[in-house]
Protein backbone atom coordinates (compact mmCIF):
# COMPACT_ATOMS: atom_id res chain seq x y z
CA UNK A 1 0.00 0.00 0.00
CA UNK A 2 3.30 2.25 0.95
CA UNK A 3 2.75 4.91 -1.85
CA UNK A 4 -0.50 5.52 -2.96
CA UNK A 5 -1.02 8.28 -1.08
CA UNK A 6 2.52 9.90 -1.77
CA UNK A 7 2.83 9.78 -5.43
CA UNK A 8 1.02 11.82 -8.11
CA UNK A 9 -0.21 9.54 -10.17
CA UNK A 10 -1.98 12.69 -12.41
CA UNK A 11 1.80 12.97 -13.68
CA UNK A 12 1.11 9.33 -15.39
CA UNK A 13 -1.87 11.87 -17.16
CA UNK A 14 0.58 13.77 -18.95
CA UNK A 15 3.21 11.43 -19.42
CA UNK A 16 2.72 11.83 -23.56
CA UNK A 17 0.55 8.17 -23.31
CA UNK A 18 -3.15 8.36 -24.64
CA UNK A 19 -5.58 8.96 -21.88
CA UNK A 20 -6.42 5.10 -22.69
CA UNK A 21 -3.80 4.12 -22.23
CA UNK A 22 -2.80 6.49 -19.22
CA UNK A 23 -5.78 5.35 -17.11
CA UNK A 24 -5.37 1.75 -17.87
CA UNK A 25 -1.99 2.17 -15.67
CA UNK A 26 -3.37 3.97 -13.23
CA UNK A 27 -6.25 1.60 -12.93
CA UNK A 28 -3.73 -1.81 -12.98
CA UNK A 29 -2.03 -0.12 -10.34
CA UNK A 30 -4.30 1.02 -7.98
CA UNK A 31 -6.97 -2.09 -9.28
CA UNK A 32 -6.14 -4.28 -6.01
CA UNK A 33 -6.70 -1.70 -3.30
CA UNK A 34 -9.82 -0.90 -4.65
CA UNK A 35 -11.38 -4.21 -5.18
CA UNK A 36 -10.42 -5.34 -1.55
CA UNK A 37 -11.34 -2.02 0.49
CA UNK A 38 -14.90 -1.93 -1.18
CA UNK A 39 -14.57 -6.26 -0.34
CA UNK A 40 -13.65 -5.23 3.01
CA UNK A 41 -16.90 -2.12 3.40
CA UNK A 42 -19.52 -4.10 1.60
CA UNK A 43 -18.41 -7.96 2.55
CA UNK A 44 -19.88 -9.10 -1.19
CA UNK A 45 -17.33 -10.24 -3.91
CA UNK A 46 -19.75 -9.39 -7.04
CA UNK A 47 -20.67 -6.26 -5.55
CA UNK A 48 -16.59 -5.59 -4.45
CA UNK A 49 -15.82 -6.10 -8.17
CA UNK A 50 -18.62 -4.06 -9.32
CA UNK A 51 -18.78 -0.73 -7.33
CA UNK A 52 -14.84 -0.95 -7.90
CA UNK A 53 -14.97 -0.71 -11.99
CA UNK A 54 -18.13 1.47 -11.65
CA UNK A 55 -15.42 4.11 -9.00
CA UNK A 56 -12.87 3.41 -11.72
CA UNK A 57 -15.31 4.85 -14.54
CA UNK A 58 -16.73 7.69 -12.12
CA UNK A 59 -12.94 8.73 -12.16
CA UNK A 60 -12.35 8.47 -15.57
CA UNK A 61 -15.66 10.81 -16.23
CA UNK A 62 -14.64 13.16 -13.68
CA UNK A 63 -10.73 13.18 -14.06
CA UNK A 64 -10.63 16.67 -14.66
CA UNK A 65 -11.94 17.78 -11.49
CA UNK A 66 -8.48 16.54 -9.88
CA UNK A 67 -7.09 19.22 -9.28
CA UNK A 68 -3.09 19.01 -11.02
CA UNK A 69 -1.18 18.68 -8.23
CA UNK A 70 -3.86 16.57 -5.94
CA UNK A 71 -3.02 12.75 -5.32
CA UNK A 72 -5.44 10.17 -7.26
CA UNK A 73 -6.18 7.86 -4.76
CA UNK A 74 -7.20 9.97 -1.92
CA UNK A 75 -9.49 11.60 -4.33
CA UNK A 76 -10.57 8.47 -5.86
CA UNK A 77 -11.22 6.61 -2.49
CA UNK A 78 -13.85 9.12 -1.62
CA UNK A 79 -15.54 8.39 -5.06
CA UNK A 80 -15.11 4.67 -3.89
CA UNK A 81 -16.49 5.10 -0.38
CA UNK A 82 -19.61 7.24 -0.97
CA UNK A 83 -20.35 3.98 -3.87
CA UNK A 84 -20.04 1.45 -1.14
CA UNK A 85 -21.94 3.08 1.25
CA UNK A 86 -24.82 4.06 -0.94
CA UNK A 87 -24.60 0.58 -2.43
CA UNK A 88 -25.20 -0.99 1.65
CA UNK A 89 -27.72 2.16 2.49
CA UNK A 90 -30.11 1.06 -0.64
CA UNK A 91 -29.21 -2.69 -0.09
CA UNK A 92 -30.64 -1.89 3.97
CA UNK A 93 -33.80 0.02 2.15
CA UNK A 94 -34.85 -3.25 0.10
CA UNK A 95 -34.03 -5.53 2.74
CA UNK A 96 -36.39 -3.47 5.48
CA UNK A 97 -39.06 -3.06 2.85
CA UNK A 98 -38.62 -7.31 1.92
CA UNK A 99 -39.30 -7.42 5.70
CA UNK A 100 -42.43 -5.00 5.63
CA UNK A 101 -43.97 -7.16 2.46
CA UNK A 102 -43.06 -9.92 4.34
CA UNK A 103 -45.24 -8.86 6.94
CA UNK A 104 -48.28 -8.62 5.52
CA UNK A 105 -47.52 -11.74 3.43
CA UNK A 106 -49.09 -15.43 3.42
CA UNK A 107 -45.70 -16.43 5.07
CA UNK A 108 -46.02 -15.27 8.21
CA UNK A 109 -45.02 -17.58 10.54
CA UNK A 110 -41.74 -17.91 8.75
CA UNK A 111 -41.81 -14.32 9.44
CA UNK A 112 -42.36 -14.43 12.92
CA UNK A 113 -39.65 -17.07 13.07
CA UNK A 114 -36.89 -14.09 11.19
CA UNK A 115 -38.27 -11.41 13.43
CA UNK A 116 -37.01 -13.11 16.41
CA UNK A 117 -33.93 -14.12 15.35
CA UNK A 118 -33.89 -10.32 14.36
CA UNK A 119 -34.47 -9.34 18.35
CA UNK A 120 -31.87 -11.95 19.62
CA UNK A 121 -29.67 -10.33 16.72
CA UNK A 122 -30.62 -7.30 15.42
CA UNK A 123 -27.67 -7.03 12.62
CA UNK A 124 -28.17 -11.44 11.89
CA UNK A 125 -30.43 -10.30 8.64
CA UNK A 126 -28.15 -7.68 7.27
CA UNK A 127 -25.37 -9.73 7.73
CA UNK A 128 -26.37 -13.09 6.35
CA UNK A 129 -27.90 -10.62 2.79
CA UNK A 130 -24.10 -8.74 2.87
CA UNK A 131 -21.37 -10.46 4.53
CA UNK A 132 -20.56 -13.88 3.74
CA UNK A 133 -17.07 -14.90 5.42
CA UNK A 134 -17.43 -18.13 3.07
CA UNK A 135 -17.09 -15.84 0.06
CA UNK A 136 -15.07 -12.99 1.60
CA UNK A 137 -12.33 -14.38 4.47
CA UNK A 138 -9.91 -17.20 4.17
CA UNK A 139 -12.14 -19.10 7.62
CA UNK A 140 -11.94 -20.91 10.45
CA UNK A 141 -14.19 -20.70 13.41
CA UNK A 142 -12.63 -17.94 15.12
CA UNK A 143 -11.71 -15.69 11.86
CA UNK A 144 -15.42 -15.76 11.08
CA UNK A 145 -16.71 -14.51 14.49
CA UNK A 146 -14.10 -11.52 14.00
CA UNK A 147 -15.21 -11.26 10.68
CA UNK A 148 -19.04 -11.06 11.82
CA UNK A 149 -17.92 -8.52 14.06
CA UNK A 150 -16.65 -6.81 11.85
CA UNK A 151 -19.88 -6.12 9.51
CA UNK A 152 -21.63 -4.89 12.45
CA UNK A 153 -19.99 -2.26 13.20
CA UNK A 154 -20.99 1.04 11.41
CA UNK A 155 -20.07 2.78 8.55
CA UNK A 156 -16.79 5.11 9.77
CA UNK A 157 -15.58 2.56 11.95
CA UNK A 158 -15.68 -0.60 9.73
CA UNK A 159 -14.16 1.70 7.15
CA UNK A 160 -10.76 2.51 9.68
CA UNK A 161 -10.37 -1.55 10.65
CA UNK A 162 -10.80 -2.29 7.03
CA UNK A 163 -7.66 0.05 6.02
CA UNK A 164 -5.52 -0.43 8.77
CA UNK A 165 -6.05 -4.48 9.14
CA UNK A 166 -6.53 -5.18 5.36
CA UNK A 167 -4.55 -2.95 3.84
CA UNK A 168 -1.81 -2.41 5.84
CA UNK A 169 -2.54 1.64 5.98
CA UNK A 170 -0.34 4.31 8.27
CA UNK A 171 -2.11 6.24 10.06
CA UNK A 172 -0.63 9.26 7.71
CA UNK A 173 -1.89 7.44 4.74
CA UNK A 174 -5.14 7.10 6.77
CA UNK A 175 -5.86 10.70 7.44
CA UNK A 176 -4.60 11.41 3.86
CA UNK A 177 -7.76 9.06 2.45
CA UNK A 178 -10.27 10.23 4.51
CA UNK A 179 -9.43 13.84 5.07
CA UNK A 180 -9.03 14.01 8.39
CA UNK A 181 -6.03 14.82 10.72
CA UNK A 182 -4.55 11.83 12.76
CA UNK A 183 -5.93 11.97 15.73
CA UNK A 184 -9.70 11.63 14.57
CA UNK A 185 -8.03 8.34 12.68
CA UNK A 186 -6.63 6.98 16.41
CA UNK A 187 -10.02 8.41 18.03
CA UNK A 188 -11.73 6.11 15.50
CA UNK A 189 -9.69 3.19 15.76
CA UNK A 190 -9.80 3.26 19.34
CA UNK A 191 -13.71 3.40 18.95
CA UNK A 192 -14.09 0.57 16.37
CA UNK A 193 -11.76 -1.38 18.68
CA UNK A 194 -13.75 -1.15 21.60
CA UNK A 195 -16.83 -1.82 19.72
CA UNK A 196 -15.24 -5.14 18.32
CA UNK A 197 -14.26 -5.45 21.94
CA UNK A 198 -17.75 -5.41 23.56
CA UNK A 199 -19.50 -7.42 20.22
CA UNK A 200 -16.64 -10.54 20.59
CA UNK A 201 -17.58 -10.63 24.14
CA UNK A 202 -21.12 -10.03 23.92
CA UNK A 203 -21.36 -12.92 21.97
CA UNK A 204 -18.86 -15.35 23.80
CA UNK A 205 -21.32 -13.86 26.82
CA UNK A 206 -24.13 -15.39 24.58
CA UNK A 207 -22.45 -18.94 23.42
CA UNK A 208 -21.75 -19.82 27.38
CA UNK A 209 -25.05 -18.88 28.53
CA UNK B 1 -1.54 13.44 31.42
CA UNK B 2 -4.53 11.69 32.07
CA UNK B 3 -5.79 8.05 31.41
CA UNK B 4 -7.86 9.38 28.61
CA UNK B 5 -5.24 11.04 26.55
CA UNK B 6 -2.88 7.67 27.33
CA UNK B 7 -6.13 5.86 25.74
CA UNK B 8 -5.24 7.80 22.57
CA UNK B 9 -2.15 7.03 22.28
CA UNK B 10 -2.67 3.51 23.33
CA UNK B 11 -3.46 2.62 19.50
CA UNK B 12 -0.48 4.78 18.30
CA UNK B 13 1.26 1.86 20.58
CA UNK B 14 -0.07 -0.95 19.82
CA UNK B 15 0.31 -0.03 15.58
CA UNK B 16 3.37 0.76 16.48
CA UNK B 17 2.54 4.81 15.19
CA UNK B 18 4.47 6.37 18.02
CA UNK B 19 8.11 7.90 18.39
CA UNK B 20 10.73 6.80 20.67
CA UNK B 21 10.04 9.26 23.11
CA UNK B 22 6.52 8.75 22.91
CA UNK B 23 6.90 5.10 23.38
CA UNK B 24 8.68 5.19 26.67
CA UNK B 25 6.42 7.53 27.97
CA UNK B 26 3.43 5.24 27.68
CA UNK B 27 5.46 2.16 28.54
CA UNK B 28 5.89 4.00 32.00
CA UNK B 29 2.42 5.25 32.25
CA UNK B 30 1.63 1.45 31.33
CA UNK B 31 4.12 0.05 34.15
CA UNK B 32 2.67 2.68 37.08
CA UNK B 33 -1.26 2.10 35.70
CA UNK B 34 -2.88 -1.54 36.07
CA UNK B 35 -6.06 -0.43 34.38
CA UNK B 36 -4.57 0.98 31.33
CA UNK B 37 -2.31 -2.48 31.26
CA UNK B 38 -5.13 -4.71 31.44
CA UNK B 39 -6.63 -2.55 28.42
CA UNK B 40 -3.89 -3.08 26.81
CA UNK B 41 -3.70 -6.18 26.91
CA UNK B 42 -7.42 -6.90 25.78
CA UNK B 43 -6.77 -4.70 22.60
CA UNK B 44 -3.53 -6.15 22.24
CA UNK B 45 -5.30 -9.97 21.75
CA UNK B 46 -7.78 -8.12 19.68
CA UNK B 47 -5.56 -6.93 17.20
CA UNK B 48 -3.97 -10.45 17.05
CA UNK B 49 -7.08 -11.98 16.64
CA UNK B 50 -8.48 -9.16 13.80
CA UNK B 51 -4.52 -9.36 12.10
CA UNK B 52 -5.13 -13.23 11.38
CA UNK B 53 -8.70 -12.34 8.99
CA UNK B 54 -7.27 -11.90 5.73
CA UNK B 55 -9.65 -11.18 2.28
CA UNK B 56 -9.51 -14.27 -0.12
CA UNK B 57 -7.59 -13.59 -3.16
CA UNK B 58 -10.14 -14.06 -6.09
CA UNK B 59 -8.66 -16.19 -9.30
CA UNK B 60 -6.04 -14.62 -11.23
CA UNK B 61 -8.57 -14.11 -14.14
CA UNK B 62 -10.28 -11.56 -12.32
CA UNK B 63 -7.02 -9.03 -12.14
CA UNK B 64 -6.48 -10.47 -16.04
CA UNK B 65 -10.10 -9.13 -16.87
CA UNK B 66 -10.56 -6.36 -14.23
CA UNK B 67 -8.89 -3.51 -16.96
CA UNK B 68 -11.41 -5.07 -19.57
CA UNK B 69 -14.21 -4.70 -18.00
CA UNK B 70 -13.46 -1.62 -16.57
CA UNK B 71 -12.81 0.00 -20.20
CA UNK B 72 -15.76 -1.67 -21.43
CA UNK B 73 -18.05 0.13 -18.62
CA UNK B 74 -16.16 3.56 -19.67
CA UNK B 75 -16.93 2.67 -23.39
CA UNK B 76 -20.52 2.37 -22.96
CA UNK B 77 -20.81 5.03 -20.74
CA UNK B 78 -20.00 7.08 -23.62
CA UNK B 79 -22.07 4.87 -25.96
CA UNK B 80 -25.17 5.90 -23.39
CA UNK B 81 -24.24 9.84 -23.83
CA UNK B 82 -24.15 9.77 -27.45
CA UNK B 83 -27.28 7.83 -27.57
CA UNK B 84 -29.20 10.34 -25.21
CA UNK B 85 -28.00 13.35 -26.73
CA UNK B 86 -28.65 12.22 -30.71
CA UNK B 87 -32.10 10.65 -28.99
CA UNK B 88 -33.26 13.71 -27.34
CA UNK B 89 -31.56 15.82 -30.35
CA UNK B 90 -33.95 13.61 -33.14
CA UNK B 91 -36.76 13.41 -30.92
CA UNK B 92 -36.70 17.88 -30.64
CA UNK B 93 -36.42 17.80 -34.50
CA UNK B 94 -39.11 15.37 -35.18
CA UNK B 95 -41.40 17.07 -32.87
CA UNK B 96 -41.20 20.85 -34.78
CA UNK B 97 -41.47 19.06 -38.15
CA UNK B 98 -44.34 17.45 -37.15
CA UNK B 99 -45.92 20.55 -35.35
CA UNK B 100 -44.97 22.59 -38.38
CA UNK B 101 -46.77 20.04 -40.76
CA UNK B 102 -50.03 19.91 -38.65
CA UNK B 103 -50.21 24.10 -38.32
CA UNK B 104 -49.90 24.20 -42.77
CA UNK B 105 -52.19 21.62 -43.32
CA UNK B 106 -55.79 22.92 -44.07
CA UNK B 107 -57.99 19.92 -43.32
CA UNK B 108 -56.57 20.47 -39.29
CA UNK B 109 -59.15 22.73 -37.66
CA UNK B 110 -58.29 25.72 -36.16
CA UNK B 111 -59.20 24.47 -32.22
CA UNK B 112 -56.34 21.69 -32.87
CA UNK B 113 -54.13 23.89 -34.18
CA UNK B 114 -54.66 26.34 -30.82
CA UNK B 115 -54.54 23.20 -28.83
CA UNK B 116 -51.16 21.84 -29.82
CA UNK B 117 -49.26 25.53 -29.73
CA UNK B 118 -51.02 26.13 -26.10
CA UNK B 119 -49.43 22.36 -25.50
CA UNK B 120 -46.00 23.10 -27.03
CA UNK B 121 -46.32 26.49 -25.11
CA UNK B 122 -47.07 25.30 -21.89
CA UNK B 123 -44.34 22.26 -22.10
CA UNK B 124 -42.00 25.17 -22.57
CA UNK B 125 -42.93 27.44 -20.10
CA UNK B 126 -42.30 24.14 -17.69
CA UNK B 127 -39.21 23.54 -19.20
CA UNK B 128 -37.30 26.95 -18.10
CA UNK B 129 -38.82 27.16 -15.38
CA UNK B 130 -37.79 23.98 -13.93
CA UNK B 131 -34.34 24.81 -15.69
CA UNK B 132 -34.41 28.19 -14.16
CA UNK B 133 -34.88 26.84 -10.25
CA UNK B 134 -32.23 23.81 -10.70
CA UNK B 135 -29.43 27.00 -11.61
CA UNK B 136 -31.07 28.90 -8.87
CA UNK B 137 -30.31 26.04 -6.61
CA UNK B 138 -26.91 25.33 -8.30
CA UNK B 139 -25.42 28.26 -7.70
CA UNK B 140 -26.26 27.97 -3.81
CA UNK B 141 -25.93 24.08 -3.26
CA UNK B 142 -23.14 24.03 -0.46
CA UNK B 143 -23.02 20.73 -1.29
CA UNK B 144 -22.25 20.43 -4.91
CA UNK B 145 -18.57 19.56 -4.78
CA UNK B 146 -19.18 16.29 -2.62
CA UNK B 147 -19.17 13.27 -4.83
CA UNK B 148 -21.96 11.05 -4.41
Amino acid sequence: MGSVCEENTVALWDSGQSPREAFEGIVKQHMKDAYFIALGLVGNREDALELSQEAFYRAYKHFDQLNSKGKFFPWFYQILRNLCFSHLRKRRVRRNYQLEVGDAGPQADDTTTNQQSEIDNPQSDELGDCFDPEMVAERNESKDRIWRAIAQLDEKHREVIVLRHFRDMSYDEMAAVLFCNRGTVTSRLFYARQKLKEILDHEKGGQEQ
Amino acid sequence: MTCQDHKDLMMAYLDDELNDEQKRAFEAHLASCSDCAKDMEEFRKLKQMTDCVALAEPEDRVWEEYWNHTYNRIERGAGWILFSVAAISLLIYGGFELIETIIQDRTVGVLAKVGLLALVGGLAILFVSVLRERLYFWGRDRYKDVRR
